[in-house]
């Protein structure tokens, strides 16, 4: 036997340990972003809209894409942090924005642990129809509670104060919450980042792709489900709270299963389980339907049924998946020609 | 007295929405059961055949049983046809697939029902017949309903002779508890499922045309009832025509109940309930556990 070089030289070993090293291409979405902010002030709004469209299909990857909860309810979540947001300040008890985001994930979280409690005991349809019930649940409890909620009119005009009491949320020209936004985005996607690269991460995965295997190695399966489910609803409540500050409105759209099944497909046009899906689905999707919906919403509803009856049959991996595996093509067709050379 | 008259009539009308549930689920619940898959597009068919059922009565004065009839077979035909080109090749995938391939599908059919017929409600005119009161000797009650619960409860029978007596139903029946073992015994699976596909997309085009009475009919119905069925299906147990029609029966009275009693959190009251039950009895409260 030669001797073999050391495990850390193997090629599958070097990927492994660099798999959490920042690759060239990352800062990419980040230098977007900036530059859109000074390119143009006037789509200030919008892409506010579409920050918070990513930070949404973010919190959902964690669930969906890295630990497989197929969950029809996510906007539950969505709508808990909105409300929270939105009725502190309403009420007048408390809008100081980076405290009551805090305020949205925790009541966030605690219904996403109360739920995923129960919730995550079954699997398959009967999971498909707990999550859907459950935001089914929370929306008649947000129409139906008037004196707090608003019930179906929502509460306009919410009041949020200066950021850091510095930085003043303008409605007619929203570069604070651009900015905002981004940054929450950024804290959350580096959060998420390290953590779907981290050991707990990773076991996610394992429990995705074969759940008796990942008992039979001894992993909690359950807490690790519940735990990421329940942090995939804290960040979800950030979406809404800071929709809710954005905005300075809520109203019963956070909550229902439009929200929620937009999302799911904002994350699979993307390519979920890759990271970067939601930010390739949320620009594409969120830029479609702005500028289509206006001017032919029944069409675009066409398409959108067109593109996800496609998506689902022949590109499971989203424009994320097509573009690797026209990459993989190239690279296969460049790697087989080079011996005969 | 007038308090029992109040029961009968509310129970009267709960059955009858009931069965309209009833008649619309079934096809989802065995679909369900027998193949796995989780079809989000079955609002859909049922939307898809009350508008047959509309425009032909509308468009050719056909009258209101025959176009119940051509709805069915329409609904049906196209569905298979759907099943062995597309459904199919999802057969293996996960429920995510299946539950983007379906809402997909359920995109389409909004938009194209729009874009053809318009996004206004369609009539449905019953016929004379149907209309009015009928004497049931202790209280005088809607004819249409009491046509639908006796309708209801007729497909019900006939599906359980189907289901029990038949070679075809005890089929579907040893696919539903064990699809490999059915399949190496012989039984042509691929054939028992577009069958049965077409025949319970067909049972929802017949629930469409005979629920749009009191459902309406907008391009929005795919939506507005998918989780009313699915509740129907998930209570009642995947695969269980008995179970599908109990379950049915229950969410019909109850839901009409609620809205008399309480009808701002009636609604509220039925996720609760089904969301316990489900935490209670994941297979359904009629469903075999596996």
């Amino acid at each position: 036997m030669t001797m073999s070089a050391a495990p850390s030289d193997h090629q599958a070993a070097r990927a492994l340990i660099a798999r959490h090293h920042i690759r060239w291409w990352e800062p990419t979405p980040w230098v977007l972003a900036l530059a859109f902010y000074f390119a143009f002030p006037q789509y200030l709004g919008f892409g506010t809209d579409l920050l918070v469209w990513i930070l949404f299909a973010i919190s959902l990857e964690l669930a969906l894409g890295y630990a497989g909860i197929v969950t029809l309810g996510h906007a539950a979540f969505f709508g808990a942090g909105a409300y929270t947001v939105g009725m502190l300040a309403f009420h007048g008890i408390w809008n100081e924005p980076i405290t009551s985001l805090i305020a949205a994930a925790v009541v966030a979280a605690a219904i996403g642990l109360a739920s995923g409690l129960v919730l995550l005991r079954t699997t398959g349809l009967t999971l498909l129809m707990l999550t859907l019930c459950t935001m089914a649940l929370l929306e008649e409890a947000a129409n139906l509670g008037h004196d707090w909620t608003g019930g179906f009119d929502g509460l306009p005009s919410i009041i949020i104060p200066p950021l850091f009491g510095l930085f003043e949320f303008n409605p007619l020209y929203p570069r604070t919450q651009f900015l905002y936004v981004l940054g929450v985005l950024f804290v959350c996607f580096v959060f998420v980042r390290t953590l779907v690269y981290s050991p707990y991460g990773q076991s996610l995965t394992g429990i995705r792709e074969n759940t008796l295997r990942m008992h039979a190695v001894g992993a909690p399966v359950r807490w690790r489900l519940i735990a990421c489910y329940t942090i995939s609803a804290a960040i979800a409540g950030i979406a809404g709270g800071i929709w809710a500050q954005a905005n300075a409105y809520v109203n019963l759209t956070t909550l229902g299963l439009d929200r929620a099944a937009t999302v799911l497909i904002i994350l699979v046009l993307g390519g979920y389980g890759r990271l970067y899906g939601a930010f390739v689905g949320a620009v594409a999707y969120v830029a479609l339907s702005h500028f289509l919906s206006k001017y032919f919403p029944t069409a675009w509803q066409l398409g959108l049924g067109l593109l996800l009856v496609v998506i689902a049959l022949f590109a499971r991996g989203g424009i994320l998946g097509v573009c690797d595996n026209i990459l993989r093509w190239y690279r296969h067709k460049f790697s087989a020609r080079r011996p005969t050379s | 007295m007038i308090f029992g008259i109040d029961i009968a009539s509310m129970m009267l009308g709960g059955l009858a929405a009931g069965m309209v549930l009833f008649i619309v689920s079934v096809g989802l619940s065995v679909t369900m059961g027998l193949m796995g898959f989780v079809n989000l597009a079955h609002g859909a068919f049922a939307m898809l055949g009350g508008y047959v059922i509309a425009l032909t009565m509308r468009h050719w004065g056909v009258g209101f049983v025959p176009a119940l009839v051509i709805g069915f077979v329409v609904i049906a035909a196209v569905s298979m046809v759907l099943e062995r080109l597309l459904y199919a090749r999802l057969y293996g995938a996960g429920e995510l697939d299946q539950v983007l391939f379906t809402i997909g599908l359920v995109f389409i059919c909004i938009a194209g029902l729009t874009l053809l017929v318009g996004p206004e409600n369609q009539p449905i005119a019953l016929p004379d017949a149907l209309r009015g009161q009928l004497n049931l000797g202790f209280i005088h009650y809607r004819t249409y309903s009491i046509v639908l619960i006796v309708v209801g409860t007729l497909i019900m029978i006939g599906l359980w002779l189907g289901f029990e007596r038949t070679r075809f139903g005890a089929q579907i029946r040893a696919a539903v508890d064990n699809r490999r073992m059915a399949e190496s015994l012989g039984i042509n699976i691929d054939r028992l499922f577009a069958i049965t596909f077409g025949f319970g997309s067909g049972m929802a085009a017949l629930g469409g045309g005979l629920g749009a009475e009191f459902l309406g009919l907008d391009p929005q119905y795919a939506l507005k009832y998918l989780v009313f069925f699915l509740i129907a299906v998930a209570v009642g147990g995947l695969g269980r025509i008995t179970g599908v029609f109990y379950a049915s029966l229950i969410i019909g009275v109850l839901d009409f109940v609620l809205k008399k009693y309480m009808p701002q959190g009636g609604t509220l009251f039925i996720y609760a309930l089904t969301i316990l039950l489900l935490l209670w009895r994941p297979q359904g409260l009629f469903g075999r556990s596996t």
